[in-house]
C-alpha cells in the first residue's frame, strides 16, 4: 500500500463519514436534552428522498436541501409530540418513525416518478459540485496536462497529495459539517442555551424549578437534531451520491447513534467516531478481505465491525458510556 | 380514585389507536391517487378470498405470532427487544444445521430437533445483550439494535463462504433432505376431503405457533416464573425487595424472547423455503413489535395482530402485484400502528379518560 492508497482511502472515509457527523450531532443535541432518537435512520432516509425528489423537479439543489431539511423536521416534530407532549416511550415512537420513512419514501416515490422507489438521477446544479481550495490540483489542470485527476495528484508531493485529495474537493456540506463540530462544542459548552439544554437531559426537575421551560429546550433541541439529521440525508442524496435509492440510509442512523456511544455524548470525540467508522466503511469498500499475514479478515467482519466496537464499548470494558442521566424519561411537572 | 371502566383500557382505547393509524393510512392511499376503499376490497379479495390467499396470510401470521409473543415477553419484563429480527436469523442458521446435518427418519422427529436447533440458537442471540443489560446495564435495545447488523453480517458470512454448496451462485445452503419437509395444510387436509390451496406455504408451523401462545399464557400468568417477571417488569424495585433476581429474571425473559423468534424459523426456513436463504426473516421480527403493542403484550392479542398482520402482509403483496401501489405501503402501516398504539397512546387516552370521569363525576352528583 502506498503513501497516495492511503490518502485515497481517508478521503473517501471523511466523505463516508460526514453523513454520520450530521446524524451524530443530531443525535447528540437529541439524548443531550433527554431524549432517546433511535428514529435518526428515518429521518436521514425522509431527508434523502425529499431532497433528491425537489432537486430532481426543480433542478436546483438548494430547494432540494430545504426540502430534506423540512421532512426531516416534519419526523422530528412528531417524535417531539410523542415524546414530550404526550410522554409516550420514545424508543417506540423511534422505531415507528423508521418504519414510516422506510414505507413513506417508497410509496411517495413510486407515486411520483414510477421508478421502483428510486428518484431521477442527479446532474448539474441538481447535485452539490465539489470546491477545489485554492493552491490545489484541480480537474483543469489535469486536462491542461492531459492526465486523469488522480494520476496527476499522485505524481505531486505527499502534502499537495494530502491538501489535493483529502482536504479540498468536497462538497460545501463536508466543510459544514466539519464546522458544524466546534460550533456544536461552542454552543453546548460557553452558551447559556447549551448549560440549560444538557441540564435538562440531566435533571429536568432542576431546570424546571429555575423557572426555564423543559417543554421548550427539548423541543428546540429536537428542532436542531431535526436540521441536522436532515443534513445527513441531503448530503447523502445530493453530495455522496446522485439521486434517492430505496433504503440508501443502510443503517447510517444506527452507526451514528453507535458514533454517538462511543463519543460518550461529546461533540470533538464524535467527529473521531464518525471518522472511524467512516474510515473502516471505506476500507471494506476497497479491499473484498484483508489477509493478516495468512488470517484472511472478512468483508463480513468489517462491516459488522463498527456495531461490535459499538457493543464492546457499551458492556463497559473499554471505557464506560454513561449517557445523559434522564435519557428516555418523559418530563412530568408535579402539580 | 377516578378510573376508565376496564372494558375502556382494554378495548376501546386500542381499537381507537388503530383506527386513527388505519384513517391515515387511507389518507396515505388518497394522497398517492389511489382509492383507498377499492384498495382494501383488493386486499381482502387477495388474502381471504381464496385458499390459497388464506394459506399466504396465515404462513405470514405464525410466523408474527412467534416474533409477537418474543416481544411481548420482553416487554412483560419491562424490555424493549428490537433485536427479534437478527434473533430469528440466527435461529434459521441452527434450523437449518440440524436439518441438514442430522439425519431424520421422520418430520415429526426433525421438526421437534429444529424447534430447539432454532430457539437455542435465537436465545443464543439474545444472551449477550441480556447479559450486559443484566451484569454490565448496556441498555437492551441500542444493543439488540447492534446485535441484529452483527446477525446479518455473520448470516452472509456462513452462507457465502461456508454452507454454500459447490457450484451454487446465490447466497444460500444446499436444500433440506426430504424428511425434514413439514406437511402443508393442503396435505394435512386432504385426507378429509377438504381441498386447500397446493401452492401456500402455511404448514405444521402454525399449530405449534397456535400451541406457543396457550404455553406463554399459562407462563406469563399462571406461574410463579411468570408472576416474578410482571412484577419484574411493573417495579423493579418493589420485586427486588420481594427477593426476585433482576439479573435471573432479565436473562430469562430474554433467553425467553430470543428462543420464540428464534423458533420462528421451522416456519419460514423449514417449512417454506426448506433451505436457509439470505433474507429468511423479511421483517418479521421488527412485525413483532407492532404485533406486540397492538395485541398490548397478551398471547390472545398477539394472536389476534399477527392474523390482522398476516392479512396486510398478504393483501399488500396482491395489491402490489395489480394496483401501482407497493409492496411498501405494510411497512407504513406498520409504521403507523407502533406510532398510536405504542407511542402516542396517550394523545387518545387523555382525553377519553377525562370523558369518562366527567361522566361519572355527572353520575354521581
Amino acid at each position: 500500500m502506498d503513501f497516495f492508497t492511503i490518502v485515497q482511502i481517508f478521503d473517501s472515509g471523511l466523505r463516508l463519514a460526514i453523513p454520520l457527523l450530521f446524524a451524530c450531532l443530531a443525535g447528540l443535541f437529541s439524548e443531550r436534552a433527554g431524549i432517546f432518537d433511535i428514529g435518526l435512520e428515518g429521518k436521514i432516509l425522509v431527508s434523502a428522498f425529499f431532497a433528491a425528489a425537489v432537486a430532481a423537479m426543480t433542478g436546483s439543489v438548494w430547494l432540494g436541501l430545504l426540502a430534506g431539511v423540512a421532512g426531516s423536521l416534519a419526523f422530528s416534530a412528531v417524535h417531539g409530540m410523542a415524546s414530550i407532549t404526550f410522554q409516550g416511550n420514545q424508543l417506540i415512537s423511534g422505531v415507528a418513525l423508521n418504519f414510516l420513512a422506510s414505507g413513506l419514501t417508497v410509496l411517495v416515490g413510486e407515486a411520483w416518478f414510477a421508478l421502483g422507489g428510486r428518484t431521477p438521477s442527479l446532474f448539474g446544479k441538481g447535485r452539490f459540485t465539489n470546491i477545489d481550495l485554492p493552491f490545489s490540483i484541480t480537474k483543469a489542470d489535469a486536462e491542461a496536462a492531459g492526465l486523469p485527476l488522480s494520476k496527476m495528484i499522485e505524481q505531486a508531493n505527499p502534502v499537495q497529495q494530502i491538501y489535493s485529495e483529502l482536504i479540498s474537493g468536497h462538497t460545501i456540506l463536508v466543510y459544514v459539517g466539519l464546522l458544524l463540530v466546534p460550533l456544536s462544542w461552542f454552543v453546548l459548552y460557553r452558551t447559556r442555551f447549551g448549560l440549560r439544554l444538557r441540564a435538562v437531559g440531566e435533571n429536568p426537575a432542576a431546570v424546571d424549578t429555575a423557572g426555564i421551560s423543559v417543554i421548550g429546550l427539548r423541543y428546540s433541541a429536537m428542532a436542531i437534531a431535526g436540521i441536522l439529521c436532515g443534513l445527513a440525508g441531503v448530503y447523502l442524496a445530493t453530495g455522496l451520491g446522485a439521486g434517492f435509492v430505496k433504503e440508501m440510509s443502510a443503517g447510517r442512523g444506527f452507526i451514528a447513534l453507535a458514533a454517538l456511544i462511543f463519543a460518550k455524548w461529546k461533540p470533538v470525540p464524535a467527529l473521531g467516531a464518525t471518522f472511524l467508522f467512516g474510515l473502516l466503511e471505506a476500507i471494506a469498500n476497497r479491499y473484498q478481505s484483508i489477509d493478516l499475514g495468512g488470517f484472511v479478515v472478512p468483508v463480513q467482519f468489517m462491516q459488522a465491525l463498527p456495531y461490535i466496537l459499538t457493543v464492546v464499548i457499551l458492556a463497559g470494558f473499554v471505557g464506560k458510556a454513561v449517557g445523559p442521566k434522564a435519557g428516555g424519561v418523559p418530563y412530568v411537572k408535579e402539580r | 380514585m377516578e378510573k376508565m371502566p376496564k372494558w375502556a383500557d382494554v378495548a376501546l382505547i386500542p381499537f381507537l389507536n388503530l383506527l386513527i393509524a388505519f384513517v391515515l393510512s387511507g389518507l396515505v392511499i388518497l394522497a398517492i391517487g389511489e382509492n383507498p376503499i377499492k384498495a382494501l376490497q383488493m386486499m381482502i379479495t387477495g388474502a381471504l378470498g381464496s385458499t390459497y390467499g388464506w394459506g399466504y396470510t396465515l404462513y405470514y401470521a405464525t410466523n408474527f405470532i412467534f416474533t409477537g409473543l418474543a416481544v411481548s415477553i420482553a416487554f412483560k419484563a419491562a424490555m424493549f427487544n428490537i433485536g427479534g429480527e437478527g434473533q430469528a436469523m440466527i435461529g434459521g442458521l441452527g434450523v437449518a444445521l440440524v436439518c441438514l446435518y442430522i439425519p431424520f427418519p421422520h418430520w415429526s422427529v426433525a421438526i421437534l430437533f429444529a424447534m430447539i436447533g432454532g430457539a437455542v440458537f435465537g436465545a443464543a442471540w439474545a444472551a449477550i445483550p441480556a447479559y450486559l443489560q443484566a451484569k454490565r446495564g448496556s441498555h437492551v435495545v441500542i444493543t439488540t439494535i447492534m446485535f441484529n447488523f452483527i446477525a446479518a453480517s455473520l448470516l452472509n458470512y456462513m452462507l457465502v463462504n461456508i454452507l454454500r454448496p459447490k457450484g451454487e451462485m446465490n447466497p444460500q445452503t444446499a436444500a433440506f433432505p426430504d424428511a425434514t419437509h413439514l406437511p402443508t395444510l393442503h396435505e394435512m387436509l386432504a385426507p378429509f376431503g377438504i381441498a386447500f390451496s397446493k401452492s401456500a406455504p402455511v404448514n405444521v408451523s402454525l399449530f405449534i405457533a397456535l400451541a406457543a401462545c396457550v404455553v406463554v399464557y399459562l407462563l406469563i400468568w399462571r406461574s410463579r416464573l411468570g408472576y416474578e417477571i410482571r412484577s419484574f417488569g411493573h417495579s423493579q424495585e418493589a420485586s427486588v425487595y420481594a427477593g426476585i433476581s433482576p439479573v435471573k429474571i432479565t436473562m430469562i425473559a430474554m433467553l425467553l424472547s430470543g428462543g420464540l423468534s428464534g423458533m420462528m424459523s421451522i416456519n419460514n426456513t423449514m417449512g417454506e423455503a426448506e433451505r436457509l436463504v439470505l433474507n429468511s426473516v423479511e421483517g418479521a421480527g421488527f412485525i413483532g413489535i407492532a404485533v406486540a403493542l397492538m395485541g398490548r403484550n397478551h398471547p390472545f392479542g398477539v394472536l389476534l395482530a399477527a392474523l390482522l398482520f398476516g392479512f396486510l402482509y398478504q393483501g399488500g403483496s396482491e395489491l402490489s402485484l395489480w394496483t401501482k401501489i407497493p409492496r411498501e405501503l405494510v411497512i407504513v402501516i406498520q409504521g403507523l400502528v407502533i406510532l398510536f398504539t405504542g407511542a402516542l397512546d396517550n394523545m387518545v387516552r387523555k382525553p377519553v379518560e377525562r370523558v369518562f370521569i366527567a361522566a361519572a363525576k355527572r353520575r354521581a352528583s
